[in-house]
């Protein structure tokens, strides 16, 4: 970065010196100043900003950062700046490279810490002391589901991040809240039919699964999945967050009569568990008169890093990857042009959770121009029921009940060799929405409820 | 019978693990008096150790090849490691496929090295301060440790694998009268916890044969007489800090093939070496050694699937119930003394 | 500050004291203008806090917003509990965290039950968390030293792992228990404010005063925070000085002597426990009324061992330092870790470019994500060179002034200068 980087401080300081100057001493009080918006927060000068809650400590600090370059990339693309990225190929043309409806975009970033109780801290002083019109970011659905509360309850807009939970957009979605990623029911969906064709419909499965939502939903959406298609499952053990070695949990799995392990894990826990199981030698187990298999559902480039070789051969699903277009052609444009313009600047291929953020940025300050209003109400209008192209994921649609994306999904697989650390999973197949969309009021996904948008005032 | 033998074979390892860290923690509380939150970190840096080594016996020269390009559309840049440019493509594949066990020899010396430099540069002054500020000055200093290794490392877990011939299970019970494919465990957890085995074998003759050991041990006893008998009693503690160090630092080393080591791996070992080292007895080795691998065999137990039927649950929370257990029935832990830490 | 001095010659000063009569609510001397500070600084903080005017690159560093100052009182009644029985007894307890889990499961669970009123919830907070630190220090006080300090340990451990998966029902595990819309709020009235409130004040009403470049927010949830907290400072100096302060300051003196002369320290120290486990639970239960959901990442051992670290580096024993101590841990946690690269680019800005970047290389490792490298860099340099925590800090600077200028009042002074940090 150098000095000519938006330097708000720096607006705002002249800003402030003029006001001073003019202003007399006078008091007046925030209420009437917010009334007069009608929505919280509303951007007063020449800049609107918008807060990044993403980890920055702790095991998601490498994810976090990944984020934080999407959302700088983002912001640098809405000011009209570098080379627009995923605005020149995305479907809707109201975004100008002004910044959001003439407003030059500025950003804070602060640490979740992945805990609900430091995100919600966080994104705290960025809305009462930043005075954030938008939050985005996060790498976990606890995390996620924590801050979609806050946001509603503060009225503000709630673009999340890395979450994968069905409970996100399930049991607490939330009017003001957004999900572009995927879900557990729809990874499932969607790795259904690919393990079909790759294992045969004789298998028994074994579930490791973190105790915890995530890894329940997870593995309740995979079991339902496995099933219809004439699987049995064997066993399903639930293993403490807090474990560290899964030897234990490993070795009854051969003697159970299982030949197909589900490691229902995800960041740290994923790459020991998987790490443990390719020792134990599952890999090369033979079971039931079949080569046994491990599945992991939700796959993520960095715990594909942390595994290393042990990934080799292994199923998972992604919500997006940034071979998309290369592979499979025009249909995921926005990919390369993405992958271009992050590649240029950080000299590595973009993660799915850089993407994501990267395109809730991008579709927040498009629904605020195309509403014409930062007013979170009329944001969460434009939002709702949105269909958009050319983000890399293909025909997308942000359904209206319960703020989800509905778009394709990647099954991946960890490749046998290689080339580099940015290059681990080679794509299966995609499997495409109609395959991946269930109903709103689906049981894994019900109990929950919209509520009214916020505004906040 | 075999998943039983199977369960106990995992908790041997962990115990493994548990009893080496907590050896070395025992003995900075036994001999020095100091609580050490930094304990966990630097088995941390032992691990770190493996992968730096495994990162200098890897490091590449660039060349740029004009056939293939990169995701950007730029010429491929091809990395060659520079073992594999001396000595060979043979011979340099596997200097680096051994770059674990060498990191033995790599990280004794730098382990030790660590070691006196906390000893005389930090906790030299704590001795006489009150546990609280001894544990607030070690804890600093293990988040400064762990926030170092995570700028230079980053916050992911990193792949350290073991040597080619070590990788993968073997047949064990077969050599044990069971039946075929009923054994299988990894062979390096198994080396391991022999290598375990012997650290700990090491240590405690150290201080049983050695004059060296013998001092340090009328140390534990009673410090200020041996300094009345003329012998430099802070310049052998300072050895001994340095071995406590080198104990996990090696402990790190080797663990690093069974989960790849991240930055944060030395805070999640540390508050279960606490409850280990507090469960077997302040102050006492053997105690430390013997509840380190208890904790790891229930531990295991706790896992099955029997048993969270039986109890849900219990595998989350075995280790402190057991630990309330023990300290409830035996005051000082299994072989404490008395009157160690107990004000 | 004044209080240590006290404590450590704690015999002859506040004996004599104690026997004369008078004072200010029952508070003597010192404690009535310690008292009057603490109650100057926590009402006047929204403008202390925010020294510096909006807009300024300094601006960075203004912890006056609602959420953080809400933090630091409610940390801070969570380290005044802690000190008592720390403080005056000497035990470690390393599992505080799981008496404000259960202070802020209660609330919330009163939020779900009844309706949004605080009152019936931060009650409820403090029976139970009575309660469940009964249990525990029951049990845990039967040994000492370190042996009580891995039993608490293991308590909240279970608690937090248990909380976390087993229990997700009673606490909605990872997601953190939250109110929904189906729940029942049998009291509800209509028109009442879905959140927090007092009788119907919001805990999020805020006035925002604006007097030139500067802008204070006056928020009603801190200064309910902030008058529970007074309320709990005053308690804990009413207990330092009274005569079961005493015998809590002989358990840690000596256990054996009181021993011999016939009393069981037992009773006394396991009130100090269910005390020290009220105050926690009351903090819970603030927390879960500013922001109504309950993490179980709040009963983990590390948010034991952040309470521990609050009360040393304040000063343990002391009756300002722990307050002290959770304030400067919580300033670090959401200011130093919200400073990016662009901000340094920012207050750089006026060099040349080759210098700014070699300052932005240099600052960038000890601020935004290394924010956890300077809060550790500074627990190690406060214990080296401060022993006895920032009061000593606060009471060397007096010493400094007292030798400069033999005035009286400058101890105030010099607290004042640490309060305002």
């Amino acid at each position: 970065m150098s000095k000519s980087h938006l330097t708000r401080r720096g607006l705002i300081k002249t800003g402030a010196a003029t006001g001073a100057a003019l202003a007399t001493p006078t008091l007046f009080t925030g209420a009437a100043w917010a009334q007069e918006q009608g929505f919280a927060n509303a951007p007063t000068g020449d800049t609107v900003t918008l807060g990044f809650n993403v980890p920055q400590t702790g095991p998601y600090a490498d994810e976090g950062a990944d984020e934080l370059r999407a959302f700088e990339l983002a912001v640098e693309h809405l000011n009209g700046e570098g080379d627009g990225g995923m605005l020149q190929t995305f479907s809707s043309d109201a975004l100008q490279g002004n910044g959001i409806n003439g407003k030059r975009v500025e950003y804070v970033t602060g640490d979740t810490q992945t805990k609900s109780d430091a995100a919600r801290a966080s994104a705290r002083s960025m809305i009462e002391k930043d005075g954030a019109i938008m939050i985005s970011g996060g790498s976990s659905s606890g995390v996620a589901v924590a801050v979609q509360g806050l946001c509603q309850d503060a009225g503000i807009i709630f673009m999340a991040g890395l979450t994968h939970s069905n409970d996100t957009t399930g049991k607490d979605r939330k009017a003001n809240g957004f999900r572009h990623f995927f879900n557990a029911y729809q990874s499932a969906a969607a790795m259904g039919p690919v393990l079909e064709r790759l294992y045969g419909t004789d298998r028994k499965a074994y579930h490791l699964t973190a105790d915890y939502t995530w890894g329940w939903t997870t593995q309740e959406s995979m079991q339902a999945a496995t099933e219809a298609m004439g699987w049995e499952t064997v066993n399903n053990v639930l293993t403490p967050l807090a474990a560290t070695d899964f030897s234990s949990y490993i070795t009854p799995v051969l003697q159970s009569g299982a030949d197909v392990l589900f490691l229902n894990h995800y960041g740290g826990n994923m790459v020991n568990s998987l790490t443990n199981a390719v020792q134990f030698g599952l890999k090369e187990a033979q079971a039931n008169g079949k080569q046994f298999e491990i599945v992991v559902p939700l796959y993520s480039e960095l715990m594909a890093r942390g595994a290393g070789q042990n990934i080799a051969g292994i199923p998972g699903s992604q919500n997006w990857d940034w071979k998309l277009e290369n592979q499979l052609g025009e249909r995921y444009k926005g990919t390369n042009a993405f992958v271009q313009s992050f590649g240029e600047k950080f000299g590595f291929p973009p993660s799915q959770a850089a993407h994501t953020c990267y395109v809730q940025t991008l579709l927040y300050a498009d629904a605020v121009a195309r509403a014409g209003s930062f007013n979170p109400c009329a944001v969460v209008e434009a939002l709702e029921g949105f269909e958009f192209d050319g983000m890399g994921n293909g025909p997308t649609l942000y359904r209206a009940e319960d703020h989800q994306c509905f778009k394709d999904v990647v099954v991946t697989r960890g490749k046998e060799n290689p080339e580099n650390e940015f290059d681990l999973v080679e794509i299966v197949e995609v499997t495409p929405t109609e395959a991946v969309t269930y109903e709103p009021d689906h049981p894994m996904f019900a109990g929950g409820d919209l509520g009214e948008c916020n505004p906040g005032a | 019978m075999d998943a039983i033998f199977l369960q106990i074979l995992n908790g041997l390892d962990k115990g493994s693990a548990y009893a080496l860290i907590a050896l070395g923690l025992t003995l900075i509380f036994g001999t020095l008096g100091v609580v050490n939150f930094a304990h966990g970190a630097l088995f941390m840096i032992g691990a770190f150790c493996a992968v730096t080594l495994s990162r200098i016996l890897s490091a590449s020269f660039i060349t740029i090849d004009e056939t293939r390009t990169d995701f950007l559309g730029n010429p491929m840049e091809v990395q060659t490691p520079y073992a594999e440019a001396w000595f060979g493509p043979e011979i340099g594949a596997s200097i680096i496929d051994w770059a674990v066990p060498l990191s033995i020899l790599f990280a004794i010396p730098v382990m030790l090295l660590v070691g006196f430099i906390m000893e005389r540069g930090l906790i030299k002054y704590f001795y006489k301060r009150p546990h609280a500020d001894q544990i607030l000055v070690t804890f600093g200093l293990a988040i400064v440790l762990q926030e170092v290794i995570k700028y230079f490392y980053g916050a992911n877990p990193i792949p350290t694998p073991a040597p080619e011939v070590f990788r993968g299970s073997m047949d064990f019970g077969v050599m044990l009268g069971f039946d075929p494919n009923v054994i299988i465990y990894p062979i390096w957890r198994l080396v391991y916890f022999l290598f375990s085995l012997s650290i700990i074998a090491a240590v405690f003759g150290f201080l049983q044969f050695t004059t060296f050991g013998m001092v340090v041990r009328a140390g534990m006893a009673d410090r200020e007489t041996v300094g009345i008998l003329g012998i430099d009693i802070d310049k052998r503690f300072t050895i001994m800090f340095g071995i406590a160090a080198a104990v996990a630092g090696l402990a790190g080393v080797m663990y690093t093939p069974i989960n790849p080591p991240n930055y944060h791996m030395g805070m999640d070992f540390l508050v279960l070496s606490f409850v280990v080292v507090v469960v077997g007895g302040m102050g006492s080795l053997p105690g430390a050694v013997l509840a380190g691998f208890l904790l790891g065999i229930l531990e295991s137990f706790a896992s099955t699937t029997w048993a969270i039927g039986l109890v849900p649950g219990i595998n989350q929370i075995i280790i402190y119930l057991v630990a309330i257990v023990v300290l409830l029935t035996r005051p000082r832990g299994l072989l404490g003394r008395k009157g160690v830490m107990e004000e | 500050m004044t209080d240590q001095t006290q404590h450590t010659a704690a015999g002859a000063t506040t004996n004599r004291e104690s026997r004369s009569t008078g004072g200010f609510l029952g508070l003597k001397g010192r404690d009535v203008t310690l008292m009057i500070v603490v109650l100057i600084l926590t009402m006047a903080a929204p403008i202390i806090l925010n020294p510096f005017p909006q807009g300024s690159s300094l601006a960075q560093f203004n912890a006056g917003y609602p959420d953080l100052m809400q933090r630091f009182v409610i940390f801070g009644i969570l380290a005044i509990g802690f000190n008592i029985l720390f403080g005056l007894t000497g035990y470690l307890s390393f599992g505080h965290a799981a008496f404000l889990g259960v202070g802020s499961y209660s609330t919330v669970w009163m939020f779900k039950l009844l309706n949004y009123n605080v009152l019936p919830g931060l009650v409820l907070a403090v029976i139970v968390a009575a309660l469940f630190s009964l249990l525990i220090g029951y049990i845990s006080l039967r040994r000492s030293g370190i042996y009580f300090s891995i039993l608490t340990l293991a308590f909240a451990q279970m608690s937090f792992a248990l909380a976390y998966s087993v229990l997700t029902p009673i606490t909605n595990g990872e997601t953190g228990l939250q109110v929904y819309t189906s729940d029942p709020q049998w009291l509800r009235a209509a028109g009442s404010p879905d959140m927090p409130h007092l009788f119907g004040i919001t805990m999020r009403a805020t006035e925002t005063v604006r007097v030139g470049g500067w802008s204070f927010d006056f928020n009603f949830g801190y200064y309910f925070c902030a008058v529970v907290m007074v309320l709990a400072f005053y308690m804990a100096i009413r207990i330092f000085r009274s005569p079961f302060g005493m015998m809590l300051r002989a358990v840690k003196s000596n256990q054996q002597r009181m021993n011999y002369t016939g009393l069981n320290p037992r009773p006394y120290t396991l009130a100090a426990f269910v005390i020290s486990g009220m105050y926690a639970g009351l903090a819970g239960g603030l927390m879960a009324s500013m922001d109504p959901l309950a993490g179980a990442e709040r009963m983990q051992w590390t948010a034991s061992g952040e309470i521990v670290l609050m009360t040393i580096l304040g000063g343990a024993g002391t009756l300002i330092g722990p307050v002290l101590g959770a304030g400067l841990i919580k300033y670090f946690e959401n200011i130093f870790s919200k400073i990016n690269d662009g901000v340094l680019h920012q207050w750089f800005a006026f060099m040349p470019d080759g210098i700014e970047n070699a300052l932005v290389t240099i600052v960038h490792p000890f601020v935004g994500k290394g924010w956890h490298l300077t809060l550790g860099l500074m627990f190690m340099l406060i214990v080296c060179f401060l022993p006895g925590g920032l009061v000593e800090g606060g009471k060397r600077i007096a010493t400094v002034f007292r030798r400069d200028r033999k005035s009286g009042p400058v101890e105030q002074q010099a607290a004042q200068k640490r309060n305002a940090e």
